[in-house]
């Protein structure tokens, strides 16, 4: 060892290595600088608009706070009351869990099945997805005052049934029918969703239905065996979307309440629209309860989350990812 | 060429030729049925919007006669106009802010290496999960405090810190660009800013128009952020707002002149959507398959 630092060409050969390894860490903390500039708007806009009001609401959530006068510390009353006397907080969650229940699964069934249809047709491909992708590109408001005319007492729809000699529901003036109402409208609006079952379909190996066809599967099992597997990863991002959308589902209910009388309340008829955003909206916006809705944003946060979780988790067991990587 | 190959194809046996016929007839008239049934909703909004004050209340499903003047007395119940100015502003300073400040991120994110770089993508695909309503209740009032609201401000100064799914989009396409050429560029003496602006964003150009169309559709059908922050201001009213307060602003307001204002804040989107279906219909997929 001691001969190496007394060997006269050793020295500066060692003075250039070290100098080559702070040239070379200085460009790499340059190039993090670089790439910190860059990232630097995103930086900016995380903390400013994600970590900052999360945390703030987190505050919030344990305050009395109208926006006019000082927050005022209260524990966890806002929670206490949410879940034990708030009854309209449960009539939002279990509309909120209709959505998801219902609807998300009947949009992805309708989804599928349209798509499946599209893979079959040869010639008119082209049209046919134009045409039934054609809806989603209609702006929600105009779309819902527009369901809220066609499904409206004398409006087209139960002409239609009338001629039909079918019952004709009161649909939004109806609580039990209000809902499926909004289910139509999603059903219509199934455009987005289709278009990436169809790419998944289109996407399943030929030969995997050959061979099926060879062990002697019916359309049935064909389907199970081999379509429900291959798109599966497709179903779990539709689903983990589908709840996500659950809590954000605002706009729809919101103009076919109001769509009558703007003043009435949220979530008409008797509250059979009232959704998780929708009570948000609603104490927080109409009744300036700060407080209140930021405690029920962060349960929201907190179920998103969980959910999101669960669904990560569960998806090994049921989600089939080709190639067999994640 | 063609004609050999029919040639030498074998006979298709007239039993399962007639099969094959009778399950392309059955296909085709599902297909058609389900296009009759995405179709008939909008037939009924363009009859209805054509209709007579007093055809409105009878049972009949067609106008006679037409009365395309709805669509011109509908200017003069509502400042379509200025509404319409709202949301092109909206719209178009919102995807100038998202397509410039997305770009670099995008870049950083799918063609440098530096410390932090998983962790930012995760954080940023974590926020694309969070619904707008998580954060509100504290934005508003920092809104409130700024004096911003009644103002379009709060709906277009964000989109200028980046928008988490536009730099997805952008750093999924910029991340199929080959490495050489950067690198090509690299040697040539190029820093990354002259990489970015003068190898990647021209590259890039069919993925930055369909980020910016999605991000001016997105805020052209805006609902919930333009009715929080210009609610009570009725200059700050985007259409979709004051189509939903049609309602509001003159009592009764008939469904005929509803449908024709809904038809003309619909149609723009449809225009676009027939000029660029392809970007559409590949973007989605590219989102859907590979989120």
């Amino acid at each position: 060892m001691a001969t190496v630092t007394v060997r006269p060409p050793a020295a500066p050969e060692k003075a250039r290595a070290v100098e080559r390894r702070r040239r070379r860490r200085r460009s790499a903390w340059r190039r993090q600088l670089v790439a910190l500039a860059f990232m630097s708007p995103w930086i900016i806009g995380f903390c400013a608009f994600y970590v900052y009001p999360i945390l703030s609401s987190l505050y919030f959530s344990f305050t009395r706070y109208d926006i006019l006068t000082q927050p005022v510390w209260v524990g966890l009353d806002n929670y206490t009351f949410m879940f034990t006397s708030d009854g309209r907080f449960w009539t939002a969650v279990g509309n909120t869990a209709w959505v998801v229940a219902v609807i998300v699964p009947l949009q992805i069934a309708f989804a599928i099945g349209t798509a499946m249809v599209l893979t079959r047709v040869r010639r008119g491909l082209g049209f046919y997805r134009t045409v039934f992708f054609l809806p989603t590109m209609v702006p929600l408001v105009a779309a819902a005052l527009g369901f809220v005319y066609l499904l409206n007492p004398g409006g087209p729809v139960n002409a239609v049934l009338g001629f039909l000699h079918l019952p004709e529901p009161l649909w939004f003036r109806d609580p039990v029918w209000a809902k499926p109402g909004l289910a139509l409208l999603a059903t219509w609006m199934v455009g987005q969703t289709m278009i990436i079952f169809l790419a998944a379909l289109l996407d399943v190996p030929r030969q995997l239905y050959e061979a099926a066809d060879l062990e002697g599967a019916g359309p049935l099992q064909r389907f199970r065996h081999v379509t429900l597997p291959m798109i599966s990863p497709v179903i779990f991002f539709s689903v983990v979307i589908g709840v996500i959308n659950g809590f954000r589902y605002f706009t729809e209910a919101f103009v076919v309440s109001k769509a009558g009388d703007w003043d009435n309340p949220v979530g008409t008829p008797q509250d059979s629209l009232l959704f998780y955003s929708s009570h948000l909206y609603n104490q927080g916006f109409e009744g300036f309860h700060m407080g209140y809705a930021a405690a029920l944003s962060w349960v929201m946060f907190v179920v998103i989350m969980v959910c999101t979780l669960l669904l990560i988790r569960s998806s090994r067991r049921w989600v089939h990812y080709q190639g067999g990587f994640r | 060429m063609s004609t050999a190959a029919v040639v030498t194809r074998r006979p298709v046996p007239p039993a399962i030729r007639r099969r094959r016929m009778l399950l392309a007839v059955a296909n085709h008239s599902v297909a058609i049925a389900l296009s009759i049934m995405f179709l008939l909703p909008f037939a009924f909004i363009v009859s209805t919007a054509l209709m007579t004050n007093q055809q409105m209340g009878s049972l009949s499903i067609w106008p006679s006669p037409f009365k395309w003047s709805n669509f011109t007395d509908l200017f003069e119940f509502f400042p379509f106009w200025r509404y319409a100015w709202n949301s092109l502003l909206y719209a178009g300073l919102g995807t100038v802010g998202v397509v410039v400040s997305g770009i670099p991120v995008a870049y950083a994110l799918s063609r440098m290496r530096w410390r932090g770089r998983q962790l930012s993508f995760v954080l940023l695909l974590s926020t694309l999960m969070l619904p707008v309503q998580i954060t509100i209740v504290p934005l508003y009032i920092v809104f409130v405090r700024l004096g911003w609201i009644g103002s379009l401000k709060p709906l277009i100064v964000p989109l200028f810190f980046g928008d988490a799914f536009t730099i997805f989009l952008l750093r999924q396409f910029f991340m199929t660009i080959p490495q050489e050429l950067s690198d090509a560029a690299r040697v040539d003496g190029a820093n990354d800013l002259q990489i970015l602006l003068r190898v990647i964003v021209p590259l890039a150009k069919p993925a930055i128009a369909a980020v910016a169309l999605f991000n001016f559709l997105y805020c052209w059908n805006d609902f919930f952020s333009p009715l929080l922050y210009a609610g009570n201001n009725p200059d700050t009213w985007t259409l979709a707002i004051s189509l939903q307060q049609l309602t509001q602003l003159s009592r009764g307001i008939l469904a005929n002149l509803q449908m024709a204002a809904s038809i003309l804040f619909t149609l723009p989107v449809i225009i676009i959507f027939f000029f660029a279906q392809k970007v559409f219909v590949e973007g989605v997929t590219l989102t859907g398959v590979k989120g």
